[in-house]
């Protein structure tokens, strides 16, 4: 690695672990991860994956058990949380009940002595940027929950700090709000241009957002990368199965007709000119990932149906749908299909399937 | 019209719930204090005179009671604050088992009868008794702890406690510990949190624990009696003497509702100076 990508880092975690006194798992183990300048990224795991306190151990509430915690350079492991300059966005949004809405956002800088009327400018510019310009004298309580969300992204960002950290901070609003505040999070990120670290066990919300999506799972880290490379190209099993819906069919990689195809006990599915059918054995037992946009719903006796299986449910999603097939063998096969419902029978009919090869994936042994 | 007189009936319809109560008071607390400050206000022939308050104001030795009283009960409220701010403190951290503990422990002295804890202080704390064998022992042999202001405070602030800690522990557990973070994240020592995120936010059970204490306090009968002396009496021994050994309504009368005048002025007083809440966060002026 070269000095020119060092500098373009914000933040290093290096092998960061945490134990809780008095438990005998680690909540977090050996993360490794580098942060640049200027990126949204996001943790996404499960409930208790660590994502929280992975956090905390870089805002500096928790101290590491082992690990380097590097924030330009400097290794801030030791670091009380008022030396760090790092924003924090809370779940409950922390905001101070007793001031009003100006005293909350001017607290940092009160905190860091800035001359009274700078402190004036900067609230003022900064609860504009967020709309809230005529809501000064309010109290937190006497705000919507929208609004007193926005107080908290204000007022973690109206000391300029290098990187914000924010815990699932949309996660008690509702599916409405929550879809317009990560457009406005969003364009307060390419406004501001900070680098920001989102937490939130909601897929799409991460996939909506990141620039990076770092996927947790029992206190460590199962990949990390852009939506586009979690969704198309998982690591492991945890995470094609975390992120959307996927299809897992494990089987028998054959040579079929001088293409590779892939052979379960009730399938054979033809995967011609698939780059992964190189890397991986011939033989060996293999699981490939189908994502239900992947999956086509055919007729019963057409001839390029890789296998028959039973209608079992049909959701409609507005401009789509959701098919689910079993098979001869009692395996789930999700099918999403454009708006056309043509050619789809009821519950109950019978249907082939057919797999595209051009998006199928591999997922590493192992994973 | 009517919908107004239907309003009204339905707000009192609940009414008949708070009957027996409501005749309680009536009879055993309004009319008897009624009565006594109508004796207040007569001469021994029945005639309309501000005499007994006049004799009360304008008598030095009455005064300095008077004072003594007020001083007693500040110094208790203060005591009692500087004892319950941590121990709630600790109650809001503690774990379930820990703080159910703190909280038997802090309740006990209602278990016990105010007479017998009082007695117990005097045990503690005569001549002969174990606190003064220590501080004789360090060479505080002319330091009394009984029969003076400083027995009476101490036995005060202790059944008193109580009082200071519940009110106080009720609000701070509503105090979210997040804010705290949130303050150091911003930049906050943890000092500079606690003062300007905790502390404010505790100011209404602190009031109200402090008025609890304080007005308790001003009213204290048996303990100042069994730890003080009457060279150092407060204003209830004063009151029962003027009424069970002179007989004189009209001057314990006069005596119990300047009491409770000041008093009410105090609280009145203490209440605007916890409104001023807002200056704790209000640091900065807007335009
Ligand atoms: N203070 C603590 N003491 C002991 N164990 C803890 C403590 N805080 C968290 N844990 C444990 O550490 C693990 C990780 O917790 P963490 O809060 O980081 O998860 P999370 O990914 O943020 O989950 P969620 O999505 O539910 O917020 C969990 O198993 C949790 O039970
Ligand atoms: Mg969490």
């Amino acid at each position: 690695m070269t000095v020119a990508v060092d500098t373009d880092l914000a933040l290093e975690l290096r092998g960061v672990s945490k134990q809780y006194p008095g438990t005998d798992t680690a909540a977090v183990s050996g993360v490794d991860l580098q942060i640049r300048r200027g990126e949204f990224v996001t943790f996404l795991g499960p409930s208790g994956s660590g994502k929280t306190t992975t956090l905390n151990m870089i805002a500096g509430f928790i101290s590491p058990t082992a690990g380097e915690i590097v924030l330009h350079g400097r290794n801030i492991a030791d670091l009380p949380p008022h030396q760090r300059n790092l924003g924090m966005v809370f779940q409950n949004y922390a905001l101070f009940p007793h001031m009003s809405v100006w005293d909350n956002v001017a607290f940092p800088l009160v905190e860091r002595k800035y001359p009274k009327d700078q402190i004036r400018e900067r609230v003022r510019a900064a609860l504009e940027m967020v709309n809230l310009t005529g809501f000064e004298k309010r109290r937190p309580r006497e705000l919507s929950g929208g609004q007193q969300q926005r107080v908290a992204l204000t007022r973690a960002l109206v000391f300029d700090p290098p990187i914000l950290l924010m815990d699932e901070p949309l996660s008690a609003l509702d599916k409405k709000l929550r879809q317009r505040l990560q457009l406005e999070i969003k364009r307060v990120h390419r406004e501001v241009g900070i680098t920001f670290l989102f937490v939130t066990h909601d897929q799409e919300e991460a996939m909506a957002l990141s620039d990076r999506v770092v996927v947790f799972d029992q206190g460590r880290i199962e990949q990390v990368g852009t939506p586009d490379e979690l969704y198309r190209r998982p690591a492991t099993r945890f995470v094609a199965e975390f992120l959307g819906d996927s299809n897992l069919i494990e089987g028998k990689l054959v040579e079929r007709d001088g293409a590779t195809a892939l052979a379960t006990p009730e399938c054979q599915i033809p995967l011609p000119d698939w780059p992964g059918g190189r890397e991986a054995p011939s033989g060996d037992e293999h699981c490939v990932m189908f994502r239900p946009e992947d999956v086509k719903v055919l007729p019963a006796d057409d001839e390029g149906a890789a296998c028959r299986g039973t209608v079992r449910d049909v959701v409609y999603l507005g401009s789509e749908q959701r098919v689910i097939v079993t098979t001869e063998t009692g395996r789930e096969v999700t099918v999403r299909t454009g708006g056309e419902t043509t050619g789809i029978p009821g519950v109950g009919g019978t249907v082939g399937l057919r797999f595209s090869a051009s998006n199928a994936w591999l997922i590493p042994t192992g994973g | 019209m009517l919908k107004l007189a239907q309003q009204t009936t339905r707000r009192l319809r609940g009414i008949h719930l708070a009957i027996p109560l409501l005749v309680l008071l009536v009879a055993f607390f309004a009319i008897p204090v009624l009565e006594l400050v109508r004796r207040s206000f007569l001469d021994p022939d029945g005639a309309l005179t501000l005499q007994s308050y006049g004799d009360f104001l304008g008598t030095p030795a009455y005064r300095t009671i008077l004072f003594r009283t007020f001083f007693v009960a500040v110094v208790c409220t203060v005591t009692c604050l500087l004892f319950a701010y941590p121990y709630a403190y600790l109650m809001t951290l503690a774990g379930p088992r820990l703080r159910r503990a703190l909280l038997v422990l802090v309740l006990l002295p209602f278990w016990t009868s105010l007479m017998v804890r009082t007695y117990a202080w005097l045990v503690l704390l005569q001549d002969t008794g174990p606190i003064k064998a220590v501080l004789a022992a360090i060479g505080l042999e002319q330091v009394h702890l009984i029969r003076n202001t400083t027995g009476v405070v101490i036995g005060m602030a202790q059944i008193l406690l109580p009082f200071m800690v519940l009110p106080l522990y009720n609000n701070l557990q509503k105090i979210e510990r997040s804010d705290l973070l949130a303050a150091q994240s911003m930049g906050a020592t943890p000092v500079r949190a606690f003062w300007r995120v905790y502390f404010p936010q505790s100011l209404p059970g602190l009031f109200a624990g402090s008025v609890l204490v304080f007005i308790l306090a001003l009213g204290f009968y048996i303990t100042p009696v069994i730890l003080g002396s009457p060279q150092n009496s407060m204003m209830s021994q004063l009151i029962v003497r003027q009424v069970t050994e002179r007989l004189d309504w009209a001057s314990g009368g006069a005596m119990a509702v300047v009491l409770a005048v000041l008093t009410l002025v105090f609280v009145g007083l203490m209440s605007r100076v916890v409104n001023v809440q807002q200056a704790f966060g209000g640091t900065v002026d807007k335009k």
